[in-house]
């Protein structure tokens, strides 16, 4: 066995043989006469044959020679294009296959993602994920590979042609509404973090600078960091709905987007008050010694000197914070603060999972914008500095 | 000029500065050694008060420090440190140009004063100008920390054992270096250090402290030649005793002026340990010797370098340590 196919990528192997058996063995969409009945299966294999079938063929076979490239810049480079396009082409097939379907059918017919296609679509995004990493690609890279997955869905999006999937109905049926929750969603977000930011920063200062008050802290934060976000959202409910009672006319209650943002905020606090610290106790003390020797005033030191170089550490709590609040939020539609989370609700309580995708897709991709962009700021403010101790948070 | 005047230090019930007294004449490189825990380092950071003195006066040109603005006193001093302590976050340049910046120098005088800086300590300016700290080997960087020390023009540079975390070579190329820029500058240095070669090598005069206290204040000929007490003989150490002898001294002040002889001639300024090296090298016993124009100033013999021709000031052994 010694003139077998070398091996070079095994995470790619695995990817190779999960869309293999998904393509033989799952449904790829889901037909159904209406969004409240199950539908019966599509299967991948009829759909290829015809000329749509190209955009998945074609990079779902480089997909398949993937696990035996070589690692050269070339190979990975072919791999993270075929694991993009693999993943668009899946999604132009559904497109295409979904407006085949409705031919004939009636308006509440639905044609809905199935297993198959998730199964493949995954493992071509983290077989693409993954060749990124192998490339020592950073984050400036990264963001221009998933751009240009993104872009290309959004030109299928923005050109009609997914116009007959069901999630695309759904959100036909609720354009406005899901408008207003993205925008509802992002609001609870950023009311979220100006007070994090306004008492996290500084109570991460105080923390670096007396260890009495990081040891009275950090177990607080810590705890709030482990009670479920439904029961904090219920808890806070009684008081302020008390609260409300007491002032009348000032528009606190129990419910809406105020015990929401409160306990957004009370999350939030951890990653941000210890990430400031860290960054800060990180800063290597000969440094500050040097500036304070040279006649930087206190504020100069701290301005000019900790600022900066505890700011890659502060980001990485930042990125943290956002990330974890953006998917939290969806949980506060709950008592009723708005946003995605409640076309999510809205969708389970209904049983039309397309729906719970309307609301769930969107705080996913939130979720990694975000992400992506404060990557990027990290390794901007880390490029300069080289290496320091205590870059990464614990 | 710096005076300490019965200065005291404690930390807690540890008294690391024990009244001690001592002037720092203008242009002088005084430096200052003794065993760790001997309070060096804390008489060193109380010039610039980063460390605030507990009893006594200490004067920078008659003006008590304690009367000034701590910032203002710092600025006006330049300050190395061993772990150099170069922002990581800013270029050569801006490293350097830190005081001159908090000064409210114009840019076109920091920036020549930044070109001057690095090719004083022979740092190509087109080369590292832009470069950041961790692109810099150890020894370029604490080249920066003493260019960004005399960035300002500072009367007084502080040191903290700046070159003790350096290569040898490294280290005394920097030792060099930092001689030349004193006898150029004729800044006053007050300069830190655990190792009597290098006290030897770079200090007017040698200041030792034990336990907080000042063991001795001398020249370097007279601690080799009169310690004053066990501690500075051993720190002064019984190897090559007759070497280090040698090398407080130079060539100049032992040749014979008024004799020549033909051959490849030493500078005045050399040591006279670097002398007697030579000699066993080239197979002499004499060796003519240039001042600093290049223009014959006499010979040096062998026998010179046991025992003064014309009988110098300093005596000839370590009669004091016993060890002759």
């Amino acid at each position: 066995m010694t003139d077998r196919l070398p091996l070079h990528n095994r995470v790619a192997l695995l990817m190779a043989l999960a869309v293999a058996v998904a393509a033989l063995a799952l449904p790829f969409l889901g037909f159904a006469p209406n969004r409240l009945l199950s539908g019966r299966p599509v299967p991948l294999w009829p759909a290829l044959q015809g000329l749509d079938g190209v955009a998945v063929l074609l990079p779902g076979l480089v997909l398949l020679t993937a696990p035996f490239l070589r690692p050269t810049r070339a190979g990975l480079g072919l791999t993270i294009a075929a694991g993009g396009l693999f993943t668009t082409g899946l999604v132009w097939l559904a497109g295409a296959q979904a407006a085949s379907l409705a031919q004939g059918a009636s308006a509440a017919a639905r044609t809905s993602f199935a297993s198959g296609f998730w199964v493949m679509a995954a493992a071509g995004l983290l077989t693409a994920i993954d060749a990124a990493r192998r490339l020592g690609l950073g984050a400036v890279g990264r963001l221009a590979v998933g751009g240009a997955v993104a872009g290309l869905v959004a030109l299928q999006l923005a050109s009609g042609h997914l116009d007959a999937l069901s999630i695309l109905k759904e959100y036909a049926n609720r354009r406005e509404v899901f408008a207003d929750a993205v925008l509802r969603h992002a609001t609870l977000v950023v009311a979220a973090l100006i007070p994090t930011l306004l008492v996290g920063i500084p109570l991460g200062v105080a923390a670096h600078r007396v260890q009495a008050v990081g040891r009275a802290v950090f177990p607080v934060l810590n705890v709030v960091q482990t009670v479920p976000s439904i029961a904090l959202f219920g808890l806070l409910m009684a008081p302020l709905a008390a609260l409300g009672a007491l002032l009348p006319g000032s528009g606190i209650s129990g419910v809406g987007p105020l015990p929401a943002v409160i306990a957004l905020t009370l999350y939030s606090l951890l990653p941000i008050v210890r990430n400031t610290a860290v960054g800060l106790d990180g800063v290597p003390s000969p440094v500050r010694e040097a500036a304070r020797g040279m006649g930087l005033t206190p504020r100069q030191v701290f301005l000019r000197v900790d600022l900066p170089l505890a700011l890659p550490v502060f980001l990485s709590g930042l990125r943290i914070t956002v990330v974890q609040a953006v998917g939290l939020a969806a949980v506060a539609a709950l008592i009723g603060a708005g946003g995605l989370g409640a076309i999510m609700f809205q969708g389970l309580f209904a049983n039309a999972l397309d729906l719970v995708l309307l609301g769930a897709v969107p705080v996913i991709l939130l979720a990694v914008a975000a992400d992506a962009l404060l990557s990027i700021g990290i390794a901007a403010a880390t490029h300069r500095i080289g290496v320091l101790p205590g870059r990464s948070a614990p | 000029m710096i005076e300490f005047e019965r200065v005291t230090k404690r930390f807690g019930s540890w008294t690391a500065v024990d009244s001690v007294s001592f002037t720092v004449a203008e242009g002088e490189f005084r430096v200052l050694i003794g065993p760790s825990g001997s309070g060096k380092s804390t008489v060193l950071r109380m010039i610039n008060r980063l460390i605030p003195a507990d009893e006594g006066a200490i004067r920078i040109d008659g003006e008590d420090i304690a009367s000034l603005k701590p910032e203002e006193l710092r600025r006006r001093m330049g300050y190395v440190i061993q772990s150099v302590g170069l922002f990581p976050h800013w270029t050569v340049e801006r490293n350097i140009a830190t005081v001159p910046g908090l000064l409210g120098w114009p840019k076109a005088r920091i920036r020549d004063r930044v070109t001057e800086l690095l090719e004083l300590l022979n740092l190509d300016p087109r080369r590292y100008r832009g470069a950041y700290p961790h692109q810099l080997s150890g020894g370029q960087q604490q080249r920066v920390g003493v260019a960004r020390a005399l960035a300002a023009e500072p009367r007084v540079l502080l040191m903290d054992e700046p070159f003790s975390a350096l290569d040898p070579i490294t280290r005394a190329s920097l030792q060099t270096e930092l001689s030349a820029i004193h006898r150029r500058t004729g800044t006053t240095i007050v300069f830190v250090t655990h190792d009597m070669d290098e006290a030897l090598r770079l200090g007017d005069s040698i200041a030792v402290m034990d336990h907080g206290r000042l063991v001795q204040c001398a020249t370097p000929l007279e601690i080799l030649t009169h310690p004053a007490s066990p501690l500075v003989r051993d720190l002064v150490g019984r190897e090559e005793w007759g070497l280090k002898r040698l090398a407080v001294e130079t060539v100049g002040d032992r040749a014979r002026r008024q004799e020549s002889v033909t051959g490849e001639p030493l500078a005045a300024e050399t040591p006279l340990h670097r002398a007697l090296s030579e000699m066993v090298a080239r197979g002499t016993e004499r060796l003519p010797v240039v001042d600093g124009d290049g223009r014959p100033a006499g010979v040096l013999h062998l026998s010179d370098l046991v025992r003064p021709a014309s009988g110098g000031a300093a005596s000839s052994g370590p009669a004091a340590s016993g060890t002759a």
